[in-house]
């Protein structure tokens, strides 16, 4: 019998098994004076502490931000939101882990979700993500995940390429999206949400049923 | 019926203030203000309109439950939708954004509230771009800020990206995350309405319900609640995924048959193809067959067949699919989402993927689907939220409704893994008996 390990493969509860080091007193609120935040990072998240009617609900946009800035949630990242903000780097990596969208490990720059929920996959999402894969090969600067529903049903199977909206997909179109991505084109301009109508009317012309 | 919230949605340039101004736009707004916020709680309880985020819960009854007073209140737009086969609000706030901004500064003035907020999931990036800018546009034009249009009512919006967490489109897990915090849903008493966002009272609706509010201004309740049948009054904007021919979002109005939602509208499955089974209301909504596909599409009819209209997602899976392949992918989406708070849920939908994916590999037997009927049992209601519920009641539907294709399944799993049909009993090895 095999031990079962809980709340690894995708559980929202990372480092539960790593032990905590009890030798290193908790990090209190950063010294503004011995942590350098660049300027537009420390501009933007005081701007978002601003338009809330209490500061501590900036911090998910002010990681967004850092993230932007560092391409993953790296301590430094954590660290200079938590002396903006003013609170401990605990707080601020609390919820950095979290969320989906947060990365706690460093990743490439390209970010791809290929979503593999319900809708995605009876049309072929899992195919795609391996195709996308594939297309990809081990370039570091791609960071390609399968996703949950990314709200694109419409469109599926279908992928967020750099936020882009882009489907529905086949498995040739992968490596376009990648080919346009190196060359700093838009993902698949012609299949983008972008440009992609409302189901309603056409809808209602072809099945007349109202 | 015309359409109300996708009157021509496609037109060039309606996310721009001055195109929906020409078509009427902010109309309603003015005529609102006009009037007494109670007369207008009314028109909203006339209207009969139900909550478009999943519950269905009446919209004039809530606004009614926000406590008068001099405190600080809050309006709350659920934009969050992550519920997999949803993305109506997602056309709504990409085409259509002022109607719902114009929505929400009436719901606000009817509260009471002066401070505004939309939370959309961060992964809607064009949608929160068209907002940002539809925002900036309405501010300018003076619909927000200090005393709108020369009245008395001060609002403010302001536009808040999440960052992937499906439990967050739960109400009380997106007030925690909209003030910076994991998105861990609170003990409810107290509801949002008294104690909601930073403690105050808080009124929280879903984008497709605040988007009607002008419409029904217009209109006037009574007349919107002639749109439908009785119990689901108005139109509702369907999104039809899966196997079908012509996947999106379609309005239709309350009542319309499911039939002619899944074949008229969206085209059906693949010709050749049968509907096997179909969630009407996103993937937390229990599973329907074939046979109900006369059902008409409204709350209560949905209510009566043991399963909900949910968002309005229907997603359609057709006959050429496994349902224990469907069944591991959607458990296996609640085990990612769980936030962990509670252990009937985080502990439950873990056990059900592993019990599945046993099922899949071969390994399991006709009595694990005994063992994973009653961990459903056990989740629904014993929760804080109803994430657990919202995997636990489809894979409970999918275990009764398909369970002679589980068991097909299992055995021939068994045979193709090695296993004997029979699993061996050895004294060291004690079978799990259930009470």
């Amino acid at each position: 019998m095999t031990e079962v390990t809980r709340f690894t493969h995708g559980s929202r509860i990372p480092g539960w098994d790593d032990a905590a080091d009890l030798r290193k007193a908790p990090a209190g609120v950063p010294d503004p004076a011995q942590v350098h935040v660049p300027e537009e990072l420390r501009a933007e998240i005081e701007a978002k502490m601003a338009a809330y009617p209490e500061e501590q609900s900036a911090l998910i946009p002010a990681l967004h931000a850092a993230q932007k800035v560092h391409g993953w949630c790296s301590p430094e990242a954590i660290e200079q939101v938590a002396c903006v903000m003013r609170i401990t780097p605990g707080q601020a990596a609390a919820v950095a882990t979290f969320y989906d969208m947060f990365e706690t490990k460093p990743v490439g720059r390209q970010t791809i979700y290929v979503c593999t929920n319900i809708s995605c996959s009876l049309r072929g999402g899992d195919q795609i993500l391996t195709a996308m894969k594939e297309a990809a090969g081990d370039d570091p600067d791609f960071n390609i995940r399968g996703f949950e529903c990314l709200g694109a049903c419409d469109m599926a199977p279908m992928a967020s390429v750099n936020g882009d909206f882009v489907g529905p997909l086949e498995d040739s179109d992968c490596r376009t999206i990648v080919d346009n991505i190196k060359a700093g084109n838009e993902a698949l301009a012609a299949k983008s949400l972008k440009v992609r109508p409302c189901a309603d009317e056409a809808g209602k012309a072809a099945g007349g049923s109202e | 019926m015309s359409a109300i919230l996708f009157d021509r949605i496609d037109e060039p340039g309606l996310a721009d203030i001055s195109v929906y101004e020409k078509r009427g736009g902010y109309e309603a707004l003015r005529n609102a203000l006009k009037q007494p916020r109670e007369g207008l709680v009314e028109e909203l309880k006339s209207s009969g309109l139900r909550g478009r985020g999943g519950a269905g819960f009446p919209l004039g009854m809530k606004a009614s439950f926000i406590p008068g007073g001099d405190m600080d209140k809050y309006l709350v737009c659920n934009a969050d939708e992550s519920e997999p086969g949803t993305f109506k609000d997602r056309e709504l706030m990409q085409k259509n954004p002022h109607q719902l901004i114009e929505g929400m500064i009436i719901a606000a003035y009817i509260v009471g509230a002066n401070r505004s907020f939309i939370y959309i999931r961060g992964e809607y990036e064009l949608p929160a771009d068209v907002l940002d800018e539809a925002i900036a546009q309405a501010k300018a034009a003076g619909f927000l800020g200090e005393n709108i249009l020369g009245s008395d009512f001060s609002i403010d919006l302001v536009l808040h990206r999440g960052a992937g967490a499906y439990i967050c489109g739960e109400e009380t897990g997106l007030l925690d995350s909209l003030e910076g915090k994991r998105g861990n849903p609170r003990l409810k008493p107290p509801f949002p309405a008294n104690q909601g966002l930073f403690q105050g009272p808080t009124l929280i609706n879903n984008v497709e319900t605040l988007s009607t509010i002008p419409a029904i201004i217009k209109m006037g309740g009574a007349e919107y609640a002639k749109l439908g049948v009785e119990n689901s009054a108005g139109t509702k904007l369907v999104s039809v995924s899966g196997n079908v021919q012509r996947p999106g979002n379609y309005e239709i109005e309350l009542g319309m048959k499911s039939r002619d939602i899944i074949y008229g509208l969206a085209g059906g499955p693949e010709p050749g193809r049968e509907v096997k089974f179909w969630f009407p209301g996103g993937s937390s909504s229990p599973v329907l067959t074939a046979a109900d596909l006369d059902l008409p599409y409204d709350f209560d009819s949905l209510a009566k067949a043991q399963s909900m209209l949910g968002s309005g997602a229907i997603i359609v899976v057709d006959d050429s699919n496994s349902v224990v392949d469907v069944a591991v992918k959607l458990a296996s989406f609640y085990k990612h989402e769980s936030c962990g708070k509670c252990t009937p849920c985080r502990e439950g939908t873990s056990w059900t993927v592993k019990m599945l994916q046993r099922i899949q590999a071969g390994e399991a037997t006709p009595m694990d689907l005994d063992i994973i009927a009653s961990v459903q049992e056990q989740i629904i209601g014993n929760c804080l939220c109803v994430l657990g519920d919202a995997m636990a009641m489809p894979v409970s539907s999918m275990v009764n409704k398909f369970r002679g294709e589980f068991e097909e399944h299992i055995e021939k799993a068994r045979e193709a893994a090695g296993l004997g049909l029979t699993p061996p009993v050895t004294p060291d090895e004690p079978v799990l008996t259930l009470n």
